[in-house]
């Protein structure tokens, strides 16, 4: 392995220590990186991964520890100071302007005084040379997720680092995406540069990586090269205890069974420049199943998701249908009255207002279906029913907390999408639509989720599971769908489905046509 | 050269935000004493003609209550606008329509005596103010117009309406060309409340209610939640089921009645009939009255008793010490600094920053997460 020409540290951590308040996020973190290595950072979420990156890249300031730079002790005291060294990063959340070339983009971040034509041509020849094809007078607004992060990749590689951090790289990307990446990692890898990998996804980390960091609650469990661990293995030393595993009973009698959720024709015109347009999609959910929608994000699953929950109303009232009525035309109070539930993305902000407690927050989306049991004579709150109901909610779906009703903000990303999922099953709805069910949730609240959502189909429900994650709507779903730039491919039937149909469609190959673009390729 | 930077505080203290009013008064307190002497005046004297005189009898306490009455009014109805991130800065104005819709009645229908006339007057005055406030939120809800601009020049335009009313259609015929209109009559007039102990009328009353009552909305009823969750998360709102326009004509209808109750109160109870100028600012004032309680209910009827004083003060200093009653400006306008100072800096430290040592991308890179920060 061409790790092995030059095994000299360059970068090496001592006893790196951060601390919030109460939480040590990191707890004496010990981290070598060598010369043209692909290290991988493994943790769950909440493990202290994206502390320690920051540190690294002087957006926080350490409690403790030392970092040494090819030898030499130094201080990173902010992103200036971390470029200047020689390291660079690629953001899980891109930082691009929309309305802006991607020249002028890498210009801003490079802030040299260069002139744009400069930039585009040096841009350019890099971005060939490293196999990431890159046309930098394209707008950031009209280009994929995939683009959008060769921009990011190719900024940063201008910038000559000698480290480059990738965080959770492969989490926008479609598989055949993903190889592209990983081929250029290597050819970064083989010219003496070393790369710092931070994923949950354990194939690719035994894929690409050479040694691997695995950190839990703050502290480092282990040093392993994934390349002779299993899968199962390195998820036992993320998550400390073995994970239990989906059971997915086979559903039966589906095909009989009544549509609770159908969507006729649904198109819906762009509502900001950069939005994506719905183009007639059409997908029958029935009772007993899962239906998955996979897709790389920003491909409309939002705008769909707001079209379906009533956010967003539809011209065409036939369009949503819910339980064999119309639906289009009704607000999402009046969906939910209809017996549909929703769980959208993003937790904070949308499925929950971050500075309200959580029984105030089980209030926002029941008050109107569970309005004789919470709402009393003259719009009066029975904050005491209220209160229990949350009770019983995180008691159902073990919410961990530190007060018996806390904000919203204070709970952990995991422990707050169970208890939002919870809040919606309680109610038992006959059509469930989650979108993103465990986005940065931990193993453990992750398959609890999953097998709540599978249970609830069984017992009779409709649930439309959208999700980027394609390891986890292969375990939940009896069907996939695939969503594409704003068009709905034909659900495959979970047996026919592989890793490969999926990733094609989500590449925009023709819906409906898996097989086709298949030959193809 | 150096650059002040505002850095947000990873935790706000709980007990600063309780004592930031009283900080902020204590600051209006020694900028006070420090103006004070700069106009050759002993700071100690000029406090107590101008905060302790004022309320030390009785008919001075009905004074205080008449003051407060709108101040508190308009405010309760504010703080459910501003809870719901709607900024009408309007409320002088709907508080002067409110005056000339309750005045109809006695103004161009003299006639009409009995115990009816004052409920009708004030349902005219709400309805008054609940119009004029319905413009902004029209003109928001319609055209996304920037309700703060609207709403505020509005109140010019409220303002020399009543002008031209008073000079021209509505000016008394006997009123040897003084721009007024008739004296209301008896069955007009807000009745005082304890007329043997001075001349405060209903309208503190009406403050009290609203105040409990709108305190009891936001902090029991599913109204009330919506209110705080449309301001403090307008997403998660939506996906309620709340919506924002409606909230929007909602929290201008409610703030604009209750401004133009106060306007008619004030017309009918204090003065007795239109003039060119009804209002010593007090749809402004209201606006510190709403902060300094900190936009919640009962906290503002403390404040609008503190806002009521500078009033009287300014009236106090001005006839012992010869100083103008703009004085009174000057120290709402400090309260009010010090107010929104002391609540920016629980969130936020002062970080000073040498020009000279920063690197061009680090400033960048810092400067990013702030605009999340609006509120």
């Amino acid at each position: 392995m061409s790790a092995n020409h030059d095994r000299s540290n360059l970068l090496e951590v001592r006893g790196l220590t951060k601390i919030f308040g109460t939480l040590t996020a990191c707890d004496h973190i010990d981290l070598n990186i060598a010369k043209g290595e692909i290290h991988a950072l493994l943790g769950e979420n909440g493990a202290g991964k994206s502390t320690l990156v920051k540190m690294l890249f002087g957006s926080l300031e350490p409690n403790s520890g030392e970092i040494f730079w090819d030898g030499k002790a130094v201080k990173i005291t902010s992103p200036g100071v971390a470029k200047k060294l020689g390291i660079g990063m690629v953001f899980q959340h891109f930082s691009l302007f929309e309305a802006l070339t991607a020249a002028e983009n890498i210009a801003l971040s490079l802030n040299d005084g260069s002139p744009i034509s400069t930039i585009a041509a040096k841009a350019r020849a890099l971005s060939f040379s490293y196999g990431l094809p890159l046309d930098p007078d394209s707008l950031v607004g009209d280009l994929s997720v995939g683009e959008r992060q060769r921009i990011e990749i190719i900024r940063c590689l201008l910038q000559t680092p000698q480290l480059i951090i990738l965080d959770e790289p492969t989490s926008v990307l479609t598989p055949q995406e993903a190889d592209k990446l990983f081929e250029t990692l290597e050819r970064l890898r083989s010219e003496g540069k070393s790369i710092l990998y931070i994923s949950h996804r354990l194939e690719e980390v035994k894929r690409i990586c050479d040694r691997a960091t695995v950190l839990r609650h703050g502290k480092v469990v282990g040093h392993c090269n994934p390349r002779e661990e299993t899968a199962a293995s390195l998820a036992r030393m993320m998550v400390g205890s073995e994970v239990k595993a989906v059971e997915r009973a086979p559903a039966e009698g589906i095909e009989t069974a009544p549509a609770l959720l159908e969507i006729r024709g649904l198109t819906r015109k762009p509502a900001t420049p950069f939005a994506i347009p719905l183009k007639n999609i059409n997908l029958t959910v029935r009772a007993g199943e899962v239906i998955g929608i996979a897709g790389v994000a920003g491909n409309g699953q939002g705008e769909f998701f707001e079209s379906v929950s009533g956010e967003v109303l539809q011209q065409d009232a036939g369009s949503v249908r819910i339980r064999g009525k119309d639906a289009g035309a009704l607000s999402i109070t009046g969906r939910r009255l209809m017996g549909a539930a929703f769980v959208p993305e993003e937790r904070l902000g949308h499925g929950a207002a971050p500075r309200m407690k959580l029984s105030e927050n089980l209030l926002l989306s029941r008050h109107a279906t569970d309005g004789k049991a919470f709402v009393g004579s003259g719009g009066m709150v029975k904050n005491s029913a209220v209160y229990s109901a949350a009770q019983r909610i995180i008691t159902a779906m073990d919410v961990r907390k530190s007060a018996p009703d806390p904000e919203a903000a204070a709970l952990s990303g995991g422990n707050l999408q169970k208890f939002i999922v919870g809040r919606e099953l309680d109610r038992k709805p006959s059509v469930m639509i989650v979108n993103q069910p465990t986005w940065g949730v931990d193993a453990g609240a992750a398959a609890r989720i999953r097998q709540a959502l599978i249970e609830l189909a069984r017992s009779g429900s409709a649930v439309l599971v959208i999700s980027q994650d394609l390891d986890e709507l292969f375990e939940l779903s009896d069907a996939i769908a695939v969503m594409h730039n704003g068009e709905l491919s034909a659900p495959l039937p979970i047996a026919e489905a592989t890793f490969e149909k999926i990733g094609l469609l989500m590449g925009g190959a023709e819906p409906g046509h898996a097989e086709h673009s298949l030959e193809i390729a | 050269m150096m650059r002040i930077e505002l850095v947000k505080r990873p935790q706000r203290s709980a007990l600063f935000s309780v004592l930031s009013p009283f900080i902020a008064f204590a600051l209006t307190m020694i900028a006070g004493a420090v103006m004070f002497a700069l106009l050759g005046v002993n700071p100690l004297d000029a406090f107590n003609i101008y905060f302790i005189q004022p309320v030390s009898e009785v008919w001075q306490l009905h004074e205080l209550a008449i003051k407060a009455a709108p101040l508190i009014l308009i405010a309760v109805g504010l703080s459910v606008c501003y809870k719901a991130n709607i900024w009408n800065i309007g409320a002088e104005g709907q508080f002067i329509f409110g005056a000339i819709f309750g005045s109809i009645i006695p103004v161009l229908f003299p006639q009409f005596e009995g115990p009816l006339v004052i409920p009708l007057m004030l349902l005219l005055g709400m309805v008054g103010g609940a119009f004029y406030a319905s413009i902004p939120a029209f003109l928001k809800t319609r055209f996304s117009t920037n309700e703060i601009l609207t709403s505020l020049m509005l109140v010019y335009v409220a303002q020399l309406f009543l002008d031209w009313l008073v000079r021209g259609p509505w000016r008394d015929p006997q009123g040897h060309g003084f721009p007024q209109t008739i004296q209301f009559s008896d069955s007009a007039v807000l009745p005082e409340l304890m007329p043997d102990a001075g001349r405060a009328n209903w309208g503190f009353v009406f403050a009290l209610v609203a105040a409990v009552a709108i305190w009891l909305m936001m902090s029991r009823m599913l109204k009330g939640f919506e209110v705080r969750v449309l301001g403090s998360s307008p997403r998660a709102g939506r996906f309620a089921g709340f919506g924002l326009n409606r909230m929007v004509f909602f929290t201008f209808l409610l703030s604009g009645a209750l401004a133009g109750l106060a306007g008619i109160s004030e017309v009918s109870g204090a003065i007795g009939q239109l003039q060119p100028v009804i209002s010593p600012g007090y749809g402004f004032t209201a606006i510190i009255v709403a902060f300094l309680g900190r936009l919640n209910p009962l906290g503002i009827v403390a404040a609008g008793l503190v806002l009521a004083l500078t009033y009287l003060g300014g009236e106090a200093v001005q006839s012992a010490l010869g100083i103008s009653d703009k004085v009174a400006r000057v120290f709402q306008g400090m309260l009010l600094f010090f107010v929104l100072g002391c609540d920016t800096l629980i969130h936020y430290r002062i970080r000073l920053i040498g020009m000279a040592l920063m690197k061009p991308n680090a400033a960048k890179l810092d400067a990013a997460p702030k605009l999340e920060e609006a509120r």
